[in-house]
């Protein structure tokens, strides 16, 4: 069982991710989707890797949060705090209304319908031109500033700001993950039949982790919206679920820094081929997903676990 | 309006033929085999290309192709069922949907490299290329070809899975794995023997497709969703199941294209989360 204590790797992996204010100013602006693509994937996570629920369709979250957030910008005000709350609660909503749906479901419907709501969610934003700008995005607002601090343009302050929310989120994912909640929901992934007959709630607290997953999602999402000041159409897309799960699966489902992990290594091997063809890129990406299934069941964190485990 | 409600109804049930053939493939692996196997239309169109190379390349006739496509789509898949399906058939849907996608990418990238990312097109002879004239209305007659086609292989799959030895083993495999080892049957061969077939109509399908919907390397993703929507409408392994799904979904889908252009995709999409909300087995499914 892993244990709650904060352990001395832990303290010195969020102090490295002070680094890049250093080592790497030129690349903040990467630094900050990094951690936008983190806390997403970090979302995903709660779901798919520790209550076992396969969606193929958790984009629908991350975009319904960036739009509302991009709506809030361009119709209401320009301050992003409230705007980001707003948009988690909103995606919350949305997550909450589908969770009825969702944990009825397993194997092929589920992944349909996951799929299908993602489709759906993107079509809808697709169609409704006048809303949401369709296939040109959403445009023509500015966030100026987070809590007086200017957006600037080498990414300084957006990356602080995607980084404390990040860090956030992930306190509060951890404080989940080791609670005897957290531990309800790993039972219910191991076994689902066998969790109702020890008197836990399973419907319930799917519902729950799938509410706080979506939440967590939109705020990603908003996060997005306000460190670029626009929001295109592919935030709902099929790419960006796709895209989430692979970086999840790389690092390593069911481990708080799997999702971390993998979005650092694919955003950053993203950057450096950025040269290429995004269709050669996604040759790599299909090769190592085949790789990873076949001899790395448990992603880059769990093939570190076992090797350690082995050695010692 | 009435007379163009005869043409849409039409086109529309050759474009379900067209998903009818690429989908059943997938309805035996998926329906019968249990195994999400997103990358089935990889092997369309992997057929597709086939038929392309040779027709451009080498001047065949484009009906000579046609088996061709088929016998290509089939052994790729045969041969990814030897290497890596057969070690994920009782992995995870999760592992399942994962390797499937890996391959997807991978392929998409391949013929991308191989064929540029540009449109192909395979020219099909003089006969299939007029229209016909019936009723007042005018048929095209590549559409009834593809209709007649699809018609024939229904027939021959249903009689070859329902009256011979080999689909009585078929069944046998699918519905008890044990039972069937334990009466002589060799199942994996079996299963190979089945993954070959279903792939191999896929590439038929993504063979004859090129006619109707064009090929690029963005295939393999694009008609997913249909195929998939197909498959688990019409219920797992029911091959009837899968006809009707592909008839109304390509009814439906030409029929919103003609009335509803501004709906886009979103009608299909909901009629198939609505049915599957209904019943998550699909139409006529069983287990």
């Amino acid at each position: 069982m892993a244990n709650a204590d904060v352990k001395p790797l832990e303290v010195v992996f969020w102090l490295a991710t002070l680094l890049p204010f250093v080592l790497a100013p030129n690349y903040l602006s990467l630094a900050s989707q990094i951690a936008i693509t983190a806390l997403f994937a970090l979302s995903l996570d709660l779901i798919l890797g520790y209550a076992g629920i396969v969606s193929l369709g958790h984009a629908a979250f991350f975009g319904f949060g960036a739009y509302t957030a991009g709506l809030i910008a361009k119709h209401c005000w320009a301050e992003p705090i409230s705007a980001l709350f707003i948009s988690g609660v909103f995606s919350g909503i949305l997550g909450y209304a589908l969770s009825h749906v969702v944990v009825r479901f397993r194997h092929l419907a589920l992944i349909m319908l996951t799929l299908g709501f993602g489709l759906l969610l993107h079509e809808a934003a697709n169609s409704a031109s006048a809303l949401t700008g369709g296939a040109d995005g959403l445009q023509g607002f500015r966030v100026p500033a987070v809590l007086g601090f200017k957006f600037d343009l080498y990414g300084a302050t957006a990356y602080a700001y995607a980084l404390v929310v990040l860090f956030l989120c992930f306190l509060v994912s951890r404080r989940v993950i080791h609670s005897p909640f957290g531990l309800a929901l790993r039972g219910i992934r191991e076994n689902a039949t066998r969790m109702p007959a020890i008197g836990a709630p399973t419907r319930a607290h799917l519902r729950k982790a799938y509410t706080i997953a979506a939440a967590m999602a939109g705020i990603a999402g908003a996060l997005l919206t306000h460190t670029t000041s626009t929001v295109s159409l592919e935030t709902l897309s099929f790419g960006r679920s796709a895209d989430v799960l692979v970086i999840l699966i790389l690092g390593g489902a069911g481990r708080l820094y799997g999702g971390i992990v993998g979005a650092i290594l694919y955003m950053v091997a993203r950057d450096q081929f950025s040269g290429i063809n995004p269709q050669y890129w996604y040759f790599w990406i299909g090769l190592l997903l085949v790789a990873v299934v076949m001899f790395l069941p448990n992603g880059i964190l769990g093939g570190l676990s076992a090797f350690r485990k082995k050695h010692q | 309006m009435l007379a163009s409600a005869a043409g849409v109804l039409f086109d529309g049930f050759a474009y379900g033929m067209l998903l009818f053939l690429l989908s059943v493939g997938l309805t035996v692996t998926l329906g019968m085999m249990n195994f999400v196997n997103l990358a089935h239309c990889s092997f369309a169109m992997a057929g597709g290309y086939a038929t392309v190379t040779l027709a451009n390349r080498f001047g065949w006739p484009f009906l000579a192709t046609l088996p061709i496509a088929f016998v290509a789509a089939a052994l790729l898949s045969m041969l990814l069922e030897r290497t890596l399906y057969r070690r994920l058939y009782r992995a995870s849907d999760l592992d399942q949907c994962l390797l499937t996608i890996g391959i997807v990418f991978v392929s998409v990238a391949v013929f991308a490299w191989f064929y540029t990312s540009e449109q192909q097109s395979a020219p099909v002879p003089e006969y299939l290329r007029g229209s016909v004239q019936l009723l007042g209305q005018s048929f095209a007659a590549y559409r009834i070809f593809l209709i007649a086609v699809s018609l024939a292989i229904t027939v021959a799959l249903v009689v070859l899975l329902e009256r011979t030895r080999f689909g009585a083993r078929v069944r046998a495999a699918v519905d008890n794995q044990r039972m069937a080892r334990g009466l002589g049957i060799d199942v994996e061969r079996t299963f190979m023997i089945t993954f070959a077939l279903g792939g191999g109509l896929a590439g038929l399908g993504g063979a004859l497709a090129i006619q109707m919907v064009g090929l690029d390397p963005s295939f393999a993703l694009a008609y997913l969703v249909y195929v998939l929507i197909v498959v688990a409408v019409g219920g797992l392994g029911s091959i009837g199941g899968s006809f009707a799904a592909a008839v109304v979904l390509g009814i439906s889908d030409m029929a919103g294209k003609y009335y509803f252009p501004w709906l886009g995709a979103f009608l299909i999409y909901l009629v198939m989360v609505a049915l599957l909300m209904w019943r998550p087995l699909g139409l006529f499914g069983k287990r």
